[in-house]
């Protein structure tokens, strides 16, 4: 059998988005800008598509912005608006400890230019206070960074609560919201969100395409000079296949959202009961405020990337924040913000679902994974100083 | 990243896992940093080693240098056994990747552990400076 349960690095790509996609190359293959018909059709599929987007998380069409993914919308979004602030005074960013890198390393990047950042805690359960939002809000401060739900742990953060201190207080309020978008309900201006960053290869979109929900009035910096493309703020000939089959990505997500949770909650909720029978095995993140198809687990005395090579070798695939996958030799930083031990984190997997998953292959992960880790804990010297230390 | 054939064999069928109830040298080393550790349990006969196993936590690369280390040097005297570099344990996975490099280390500094203590326990002599590795210094 073939599982793949690693669909928060990347989801497959949908039937609807495939079909929107295909006459984008062969007959809608003008350029936008073009003023003939055939550039007209390809000017009306980009129009259409930032509408039903738009549509998906309660925005105006002309708030909605084209970028090349997550990554780039999170650079565009903080440094924009980081410099836009900096011309008032304003050199003070709070975001959490928890961000994925695209946040956090631009944040650093910030801070070498000589901004201020304070990066907030999420305690045991992965999620930040809106209390501590409050309390970090400076006369100074520039921006709040917050992202939606964590690509790792899969908690869900009080992006409401957030948005709404935030516009009391005047600042300005971004969320990275790529592991969210097609995943639950999102409306940007009930959230009173600012900016938002998403990507389509997280719902079955392509890869290479996102955006950045940018509210009327917030005057960015262009990110690319050029063209009159994205109104003239990202410059470049639009990849119109990506955006159409991303925007036809979310509309099938979002309508069939409400079933989709509930089938994942429940896929979720049996992997999750089959882990805890294993020994010393932990769940990470509030277990109620998480993403309906993240698992994140922890297997003491076990490495990481041995599991999840293990779990290659039965057709299963999934990921780690163990320190051995990461390339840094430290564990996830996620992992480690939520106060896990090195040894602990070390020994994490992370399954992440989509609705393609059935039961039957939730059934034939938990009967893989318990003979892996007990291999693995055969021969692991660190379960071998685990067991005696239970026994004393 | 990827991982040559050689090592993804030796990672999923690892050769000599377990331990040696009645070693006569034991070695456990550690990397501080990425957390893992290796231990090899040694059988030894006149200055041969007839027998080895070894007990890992740690990545693929570590469990597979893990293992190819203790095929070279089963059945090998201890001078030859000494000798083992990392590189050499490398070439035979037919390389690593650049991040992996580390994880070979442990396999040549468990061996020369595991011979340390035999000495040790034999009151056998020998050059303190052979044995003198420093566990960080791959990093
Ligand atoms: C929370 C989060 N932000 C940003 C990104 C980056 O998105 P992209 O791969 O589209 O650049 C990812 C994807 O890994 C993510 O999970
Ligand atoms: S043992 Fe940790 S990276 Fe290889």
């Amino acid at each position: 059998m073939k599982v793949y349960a690693d669909n928060a690095a990347t989801t497959k790509i949908s039937k609807k988005a495939l079909q929107a996609m295909m006459p984008c190359f062969e007959t809608i293959y003008g350029n936008p800008s073009s003023l003939h018909s055939v550039g007209q059709d390809a000017f009306h599929a980009v129009r259409d598509a930032r509408i039903t987007i738009a549509e998906c998380i309660n925005a105006d069409p002309d708030d909605v912005y084209f970028s090349s993914g997550g990554s780039e919308s999170d650079n565009w979004a903080i440094k924009g608006a980081a410099h836009l602030m900096a011309k008032k005074g304003k050199k003070h960013i709070i975001s959490s400890k928890f961000e994925h890198h695209a946040v956090l390393h631009t944040l650093n990047a910030l801070e070498k230019e000589g901004f201020e950042i304070t990066l907030l805690d999420v305690y045991e359960n992965g999620i930040v206070k809106p209390e501590d939002v409050k309390n970090a809000i400076r006369e100074d401060t520039a921006l709040v960074t917050i992202m939606y739900a964590n690509n790792e742990i899969g908690t869900i953060q009080p992006i409401g609560e957030i948005g709404a201190i935030c516009r009391e207080k005047g600042v300005l309020f971004h969320t990275d919201a790529v592991q969210a978008v097609g995943h639950i309900p999102i409306d940007v201006q009930a959230d009173n969100i600012d900016m938002m960053s998403f990507s389509g290869h997280k719902f079955h979109g392509p890869k290479g395409i996102g955006g950045l929900y940018c509210k009327k009035g917030i005057r960015l910096p262009n990110l690319i000079e050029g063209g009159a493309q994205e109104k003239n703020r990202r410059a470049g000939t639009e990849n119109v296949p990506a955006i159409v089959g991303m925007a036809a990505a979310l509309k099938d997500a979002c309508d069939n959202m409400e079933e989709n949770t509930k089938k994942l909650i429940a896929m979720r909720e049996q992997l999750i009961e089959g882990i805890l029978k294993i020994d010393l095995s932990r769940i990470n993140g509030d277990r109620e405020h998480r993403l309906p198809g993240n698992v994140s687990a922890c297997f003491e005395g076990v490495e990481g990337e041995s599991l999840l090579l293990y779990l290659d070798l039965m057709g299963i695939s999934a990921s780690s924040g163990s320190a051995c996958t990461s390339g840094s030799l430290d564990p996830s930083h996620v992992l480690l913000s939520i106060g896990l031990v090195h040894e602990v984190a070390h020994g994490s997997l992370r399954l992440s679902l989509c609705e393609d998953n059935t039961p039957e292959e939730m059934e034939y992960i938990l009967e893989k994974l318990p003979p892996i880790i007990d291999r693995l804990r055969d021969m692991s010297p660190l379960w071998e100083k685990i067991q005696k230390e239970r026994t004393k | 990243m990827e991982y040559s054939e050689k090592v993804m064999e030796h990672f999923t069928n690892p050769h000599n896992v377990g331990k040696l109830d009645d070693a006569d040298g034991v070695g456990e080393v550690g990397n501080a940093k990425c957390g893992d550790i290796m231990k090899m349990y040694l059988k030894i006969e006149n200055g041969i080693i007839t027998d080895v196993k070894f007990n890992t936590y740690g990545c693929a690369s570590a469990i597979a240098t893990s293992s190819i280390a203790t095929d070279m040097i089963k059945g090998q005297p201890i001078s030859e056994a000494l000798k083992l570099t990392n590189k050499a344990v490398v070439e035979a996975l037919d390389g690593l990747p650049a991040v992996k490099i580390h994880c070979s280390v442990l396999a040549e500094q468990a061996i020369k552990a595991a011979v340390k203590d035999y000495y040790d326990k034999n009151g056998i002599e020998y050059d303190e400076a052979e044995f003198h590795f420093n566990e960080e210094h791959h990093h």
